[in-house]
């Protein structure tokens, strides 16, 4: 039966691995992810979650560990944050290039210095070029519903990579929400047992990474990026599937109100939420305006980004992070997209809510009032004190 | 012929070290002991050369190239998940070289052998980075020329005392080996295979061209460090119980002098440093000594 | 995939493992090559104490049907080793002609 359960994001991500029968478990504490690991080692030491736990002393180690079990042939999760996640960078990699369908949690904080714990995705976004696949979550159902989507993608044949969902800080990761958990059965009949073709195998010996030259590194990455071209289709047929299951849609990319929209808002995560309230005020005021979510940053959805705004005559980006030097990271994927359309709307890119900063519906009306009354440009700050 | 150590290969010849390598012998010799049922994962270092190109390999065991600084965790790591995968008992190797275990790989060592992740961690210990072209360690010896610590301003500093680290982890198991030993080696893995938690081997392992040495004198290196006490030959059971296997702790030392002028990293070295070199050894045998109760 | 005697060669993109796997041993490479000189195994001084076999890091001893050391040149990398620790000097090193 499934159940019905007022849950935090950070428990909503222990929950997905629960249901998704994780076996091994290697993670770190750091705000604000504490929970996930401190609800998971509960349930590992009380019985309900038959894993092994291991409570490393680095997130780098976190990382490592489970690249080690994933490679054995287990099913390994973990989860971190910002300062954590950066200290992980040289293991992304090296899920990525082993080919590990690894699952991570990662909530969005800024980094450091000065000391800070609160909401931003430039920790995740600075690992775009890693090799993982990104989810930015926008509800603690989808929290949930994602870990037992991403497995199911990641450790399909024809995908063979890691997976990190994202989540806000304290926006989505500490904020209760009512969350519906999927039926152990039902969930063993969606996500099944990982049975990898190959792997750490005393009766078939292999060994893995070995030193590879320019005679052949450069067709392994070749292999990477087509999973990644591949993985649209198999992140379609898992999310089809999950629907037909259990009722719940997800897309790579969540349009709202896009249908004839001129100005489209385009932002991910817990922004999006507030933004389809302003969407929603607009429209009654006649003004013809949308959102585009997006869910999946990588693979970055082209064609749907495409589709969905090339016919509109203003893009707004909303980013909640920043690569200094160029400006709002989705921004520029956003950008490039559309840039081979032979009609190009305008794009412009706003900064805003860094730092854990809300984001409120003031801040977003602001945006699509700038938008109207200004030329684009390549980063606009909102509500810059200085 | 006689074989005094088991008969088994599981590498293959071929592999990429270079002539008369102390770290390919001592891995050949560990494999025979430790047999099939083991997994191994090496970080960078010559290992990393050694073992072949893609899509070859020179173990007959499932490997897995890791990074430098992660040895012992990926070993946690494969033997979490060895045992939710494989219904056999599987040996989870770590084998590191010095740079990859003293220094860099520290933190992932020290955390397994805290919560004593039941795997084997290795050290070949052939004093310098040598994949990187024969850089300083923390486990290179005082008075030693490397290419970062040249002849005119040679390594200050005495090795750092890694043994000693290990056993304030209080770990079930730790023994120092050397190729020129292979029974001793032998009877060493024989007894460890069968301890459930952390299994710790430091290995002293000739490195011809790093230590400027004549290939065909490895094993001699490997017998007159552990005769002039350099290198004595000890288990220690729980941090606590030393046991001395060699040199004889009711003999004298032999000197240090005919170990290091067979080296070249030594060459330079003046009768005064080979003193200093001689006192420090005296003075660390007669600890271990102690330590022992003998 | 294709084997040409211990060496692999890819034919299509199916082929190459994706997570740089093994597919084969070193013994494609014959590392004999790398030898200046050679060990030489004189039988009848030989004790079969298996001395040189367990020292050698190159697999590159063998035994013979008398039980005696015999060399495997294909791999034997001449290091040495097996000559100097020979208890009763059965090897020599002798110079390869190159
Ligand atoms: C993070 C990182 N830093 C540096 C290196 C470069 N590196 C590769 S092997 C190596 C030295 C290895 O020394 P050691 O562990 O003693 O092994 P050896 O090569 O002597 O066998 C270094 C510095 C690396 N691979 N990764
Ligand atoms: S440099 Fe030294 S340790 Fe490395 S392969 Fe050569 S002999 Fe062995
Ligand atoms: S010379 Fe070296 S490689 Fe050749 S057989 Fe003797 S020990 Fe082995
Ligand atoms: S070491 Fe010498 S005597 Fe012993 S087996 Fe080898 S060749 Fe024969
Ligand atoms: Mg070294």
């Amino acid at each position: 039966m499934s159940e019905q359960k007022v849950i935090m994001g950070n428990h909503a991500l222990s929950y997905g691995a629960v249901t998704s029968r994780v076996q091994v478990i290697a993670a770190y504490p750091i705000t604000p992810q504490t929970q996930v690991v401190e609800l998971l080692s509960e349930m590992c030491a009380d019985g309900t979650l038959d894993a092994e736990f291991i409570k490393v002393e680095s997130e780098h180690s976190a990382m490592a560990a489970s690249i080690g079990a994933s490679a054995a042939g287990a099913r390994a999760f973990t989860a971190t944050s910002a300062q954590g996640l950066a200290l992980m960078h040289e293991m992304l990699h090296w899920a990525v290039g082993a080919r590990l369908p690894i699952v991570m949690g990662n909530i969005n904080r800024s980094m450091a210095p000065p000391w800070t714990i609160w909401s931003e995705q430039t920790d995740s976004l600075s690992q775009r070029d890693t090799g993982w696949l990104q989810i930015y979550a926008s509800s603690n159902q989808e929290v949930y519903d994602s870990v037992l989507i991403a497995y199911k993608v990641a450790e399909n044949e024809k995908v063979s990579l890691p997976v990190m969902i994202i989540l806000d800080a304290f926006f989505l990761s500490h904020t209760s929400e009512n969350v519906t958990l999927i039926d152990q059965k039902d969930a063993d009949r969606y996500l099944k047992p990982y049975n990898p073709k190959y792997r750490l195998d005393i009766k078939d010996p292999h060994t893995f990474g070995g030193l590879t030259g320019p005679d052949w590194y450069m067709e392994l990455r070749y292999k990477i990026q087509k999973a990644m071209e591949d993985s649209i289709d198999v992140i379609k047929d898992a999310q089809k599937e999950f629907k037909e299951m259990f009722g719940r849609e997800y897309g790579l990319v969540e349009p709202y109100r896009c249908e004839d929209a001129d100005t489209i808002l385009v932002t991910m995560a817990t922004a999006a939420s507030t933004s389809k309230q302003v969407i929603d005020e607009l429209r009654d005021k006649g003004e013809k305006v949308g959102l585009l979510r997006i869910r999946f940053f990588r693979p970055f959805p082209y064609d749907e980004v495409r589709k969905y705004l090339k016919n509109s005559k203003k893009v707004i980006v909303l980013d909640r992070n920043l690569s200094p030097g160029a400006g709002g990271i989705v921004f520029q994927e956003v950008k490039s997209a559309l840039y081979n359309e032979p009609v190009k709307p305008k794009i412009y890119g706003y900064i805003a809510g860094l730092g854990g900063r809300d984001i409120t519906v003031n801040t977003i009306g602001k945006l699509f009032d700038d938008a109207k009354n200004s030329e684009p440009a390549d980063i606009k700050w909102m509500e810059v004190k200085i | 012929m006689k074989y005094s150590i088991p008969q088994k290969e599981l590498m293959n010849p071929g592999h990429l070290a270079c002539q008369g390598c102390g770290g390919a012998l001592s891995l050949r010799l560990v494999l025979k002991t430790l047999g099939e049922n083991t997994i191994l994962t090496f970080p960078a270092c010559c290992w990393s050369v050694i073992d072949g190109p893609f899509p070859y390999s020179s173990v007959k065991v499932p490997l897995f190239h890791t990074a430098f600084e992660t040895a012992a965790i990926t070993a946690a790591g494969i033997k979490a998940g060895a045992k939710k995968v494989e219904k056999e008992y599987v040996n989870a190797v770590a084998w590191a070289g010095d740079g990859g275990t003293y220094d860099i790989g520290i933190q992932a060592l020290s955390g397994a052998a805290e919560r004593n992740d039941d795997i084997f961690y290795f050290v070949y210990d052939n004093e310098a980075y040598m994949n990187t072209g024969v850089q300083r360690s923390s486990a290179t010896p005082k008075g030693a020329w490397t290419t970062t610590t040249p002849t005119t301003f040679p390594k200050a500093e005495f090795k750092k005392d890694l043994d000693a680290i290990v056993a304030a982890h209080y770990v079930p198991y730790q023994a120092t080996a050397s190729p020129s030993y292979p029974e001793d080696l032998t009877k060493k893995l024989e007894k460890a295979v069968k301890i459930r938690g952390f299994k710790f081997f430091h290995i002293l392992a000739p490195c011809p061209p790093g230590w400027k040495t004549n290939p065909e004198d490895t094993i001699k290196l490997g017998k007159l460090a552990v005769e002039s006490g350099i290198f004595p030959l000890y288990e220690i059971e729980n941090g606590e119980k030393y046991t001395i296997n060699m040199p004889s702790p009711k003999k004298d030392l032999k000197p240090v002098n005919e170990y290091l002028t067979k080296q070249g990293r030594f060459r330079h070295l003046k009768e005064d440093d080979v003193k200093t070199i001689q006192e420090y050894v005296n003075k660390r045998w007669e600890k271990l000594k102690r330590l022992a109760g003998v | 995939m294709k084997r040409d005697g211990k060496k692999i060669i890819f034919e299509k993109e199916s082929d190459l493992p994706p997570n740089a796997m093994s597919l084969g041993t070193t013994e494609f490479n014959e590392t004999g090559s790398w030898r200046n000189e050679r060990p030489v195994v004189d039988k009848a001084k030989c004790i079969s104490c298996g001395i040189c076999w367990k020292y050698c890091p190159d697999m590159s001893i063998k035994e013979d049907s008398e039980g005696k050391a015999e060399i495997d040149y294909v791999f034997c990398k001449g290091c040495g080793i097996c000559a100097a620790e020979c208890p009763v000097k059965a090897i020599t090193m002798i110079e390869e002609e190159k």
